[in-house]
């Protein structure tokens, strides 16, 4: 049987990858990406507690469910929001795109 | 070393592995299948915790919709960043420092006593009566209704949204916007 | 040897379990050998299966064109597929230059994945079922995405315009067609009570669900044959139109997975379609002599097959705005109608008690004819746009 801890250690794995990349990568599309692997590695972490301490709940999954699709609408949000930023600024670097920056 | 675990072991390695090359792969193509195949591995992972309604919600969810969003605007969006070499900017280390932090906090809090060894108990319920009653929890006043309902909202607010913002720009008479 | 003829898949199953454990392995290691070899034998079956499906369309085409179709290479032609593939098989595989080759190579893997994927939970007889998952209805929606992955990843690598276009397209389509095909496919699951492929199945005692629903068949009927994107879907990789699309960089057997895929793909949604909707292996004694239910499945898929050929050949090609408006403005809200429709009949006929056939068909019937309303309203608004546009050109016309 796998041991809890796995998955958690897993989990915490993944998330850190993904902060990484947001914070380091210059493509806006390559830190919406990296948004996603850590928005699975918190639902990682929901079901594998829901499986080991109280798999009779549905709480667990209900959550699960929530955030797929908070994840899926952020997605098309953002990536409409980076085309409208293409078309006029011909460039999706987050460091060029400082007009609102001091 | 139970099947179990070699299998948990080895998508675990697969993921991780497929997760560092979305974050550090200069081709955003290449990057977006990495990704499609961590999506893949912590797909597996949820049929490791018997939650197999939430693998396959995930792969129509993820692969189906979100990577083939994302690999339609790398290509609509190639032109700009192609000949720019690096990929990261240039306080990556101080990304990596706040990852590695993190990273320590997260495993000393997760680690803590009591859920360290846990072993999962025997699921009480067959799966088909646990999704029925996963359904009738979404619609239930007392219970889940009205995050199910918001996040149904959000989902048509969204929509709207990004139809509304990556509307093209007006074509002027003899100007072609790309 | 009684039982072999009376459930012939178990007693196979379950001698080779015996033979396995008799070779001294542990319980684990023998369900594990017993799962991989059924995948390998449903995968094997499933890919030989084309050579005669490939044969079949071609004959049945050929005779609606008023031809003979291929009839030299064996009795009746039967082996022009084995030629075909043969001369696939040994062309070149040309890469052209500046392509991504992780995507380029990947590309036909994905779309023969997804189809013979789906395979694996279509219950062909009573026994004889890949893997009974409780989620089986989600299962094939999302495996059936997969494709669509495989094809945007060949349009966009290969280095090539008309690629990336005809991807595009294709994407566009086959994203826009899953929408009231995920819809219809709900509401065998509303009448069964059910995701599971086999409980749907049994459900249908006495009443396919063919009659239940026609509306809802018709439509998952409809949007499979263009998520599949045969005729009169086939614009995006018809060759006199974009030039064969997404596959146009594609030689020898990278082209041929594609062409495998494709016509497995039409093959299995005849066989969601019969399973779904017309009862699947059901029939008369189909559950004592499974293999009798195998062969009521084959008989109604191939007839679903055959009437998908026949609509090949007797349509002419939709373009690509026509087929976007007819899912958005038909399909769609009357996909969407449709399982409100069944949810209010399901419960009426619940709590009424009144006879579950009658309210159904009534339901579809208002159905059928809202739409046919809506459709004519529409319509006439069209006509008397393009009518008012005519007069308003023909007035300019001498001033200009």
């Amino acid at each position: 049987m796998i041991p809890l801890s796995w998955f958690l250690i897993f989990a915490a794995l993944l998330f850190c990858v993904g902060l990484y990349g947001a914070l380091a990568r210059r493509n806006a599309i390559a830190i919406l990406m990296a948004i996603e692997l850590m928005l699975n590695a918190v639902n990682i972490n929901l079901v594998a507690f829901w499986r080991y301490l109280g798999p009779e709940a549905v709480s667990g999954q209900a959550f699960a469910l929530v955030v797929f699709a908070v994840a899926a609408s952020e997605a098309a949000v953002g990536l409409a929001l980076m085309i409208s930023i293409y078309r006029r600024r011909h460039t999706v670097a987050v460091e060029e795109i400082d007009m609102m920056k001091w | 070393m139970t099947i179990l675990q070699i299998i948990f072991l080895l998508t675990a390695f697969l993921t991780l592995l497929a997760a560092l090359r979305v974050v550090t792969s200069p081709s955003m193509v290449h990057a977006a299948l990495w990704l499609i195949l961590a999506l893949a591995g912590v797909a597996v992972v949820f049929i490791l915790l018997n939650a197999t309604f939430l693998a396959v919600v995930q792969v129509a969810v993820y692969i189906d919709a979100i990577a083939i969003m994302i690999i339609i605007v790398v290509m609509l969006t190639r032109g700009a960043v192609r000949g720019q070499g690096h990929t990261v900017s240039k306080t990556w280390w101080a990304a990596a420092l706040s990852a590695l932090v993190m990273l320590t906090g997260l495993l000393v809090m997760l680690l803590q006593a009591p859920v360290r060894g846990a072993l999962p108990p025997t699921l009480p319920l067959d799966q088909e009566a646990f999704l029925e009653r996963l359904g009738q929890a979404l619609v239930d006043v007392n219970q889940y209704i009205l995050p199910f309902e918001v996040a149904s909202v959000l989902l048509v607010a969204a929509m709207v949204g990004a139809i509304i913002v990556a509307w093209p720009l007006f074509v002027r008479r003899g100007e072609e916007e790309r | 040897m009684d039982s072999f003829w009376i459930d012939p898949f178990s007693f196979i199953g379950s001698q080779l379990a015996a033979w396995l454990t008799g070779l001294g392995l542990a319980e684990n290691w023998v369900s594990l050998i017993l799962q991989l070899v059924g995948a390998l034998a449903l995968g094997t079956a499933v890919l030989m299966l084309t050579f005669l499906l490939i044969w079949a369309e071609r004959k049945i085409v050929a005779r609606i064109q008023d031809r003979l179709g291929p009839n030299r290479v064996g009795p009746y032609g039967i082996f022009q597929t084995v030629a075909d593939l043969l001369k696939l098989v040994t062309k070149e595989l040309i890469t052209p230059e500046g392509a991504d080759l992780l995507p380029y190579n990947l590309a036909p893997l994905l779309a023969v994945m997804s189809v013979v994927g789906l395979w694996a939970v279509i219950p062909m007889a009573p026994t004889l079922l890949g893997a009974d998952i409780h989620v089986g209805v989600l299962y094939i929606v999302s495996v059936g995405s997969i494709g669509t992955l495989g094809i945007l990843l060949a349009g966009l690598s290969s280095n090539n315009k008309y690629a990336l276009l005809g991807a595009f397209r294709t994407v566009a389509l086959m994203i826009s067609y899953a929408v009231p095909m995920a819809l219809a496919l709900l509401v065998p699951v509303l009448l069964a009570g059910s995701m599971s492929m086999q409980e749907i199945v049994l459900a249908q005692k006495g009443l396919p669900f063919l009659l239940l629903a026609p509306v809802a068949a018709l439509i998952f009927f409809v949007s499979s044959i263009a998520e599949v994107g045969r005729a009169p879907f086939d614009l995006l990789e018809a060759e006199s139109e974009i030039v064969a699309g997404f596959h146009i960089e594609y030689s020898g057997l990278k082209f041929g997975m594609f062409f495998v895929a494709e016509f497995l793909h039409a093959f299995t949604i005849s066989a969601l379609t019969a399973v779904l909707f017309m009862g699947g292996w059901r029939g008369p004694w189909a559950e004592q002599y499974t293999a009798l239910g195998f062969l009521y499945f084959l008989v109604k898929t191939s007839l679903v097959y055959f009437v998908v050929i026949w609509i090949r050949g007797s349509f002419p090609r939709i373009r690509i705005d026509q087929m976007n408006a007819l899912n958005w403005k038909l399909i769609t809200p009357v996909a969407l109608a449709g399982l409100v429709v069944t949810a209010v009949a399901e419960k009426v006929a619940l709590e009424l008690g009144a006879p579950r056939l009658l309210t159904h068909l009534a339901g579809n019937a208002l159905l059928i004819f809202a739409a046919a309303a809506g459709l004519g309203a529409y319509a006439r608004a069209a006509r008397r746009r393009s009518e008012l546009l005519a007069k308003a050109s023909k007035a300019e016309a001498p001033a200009g």
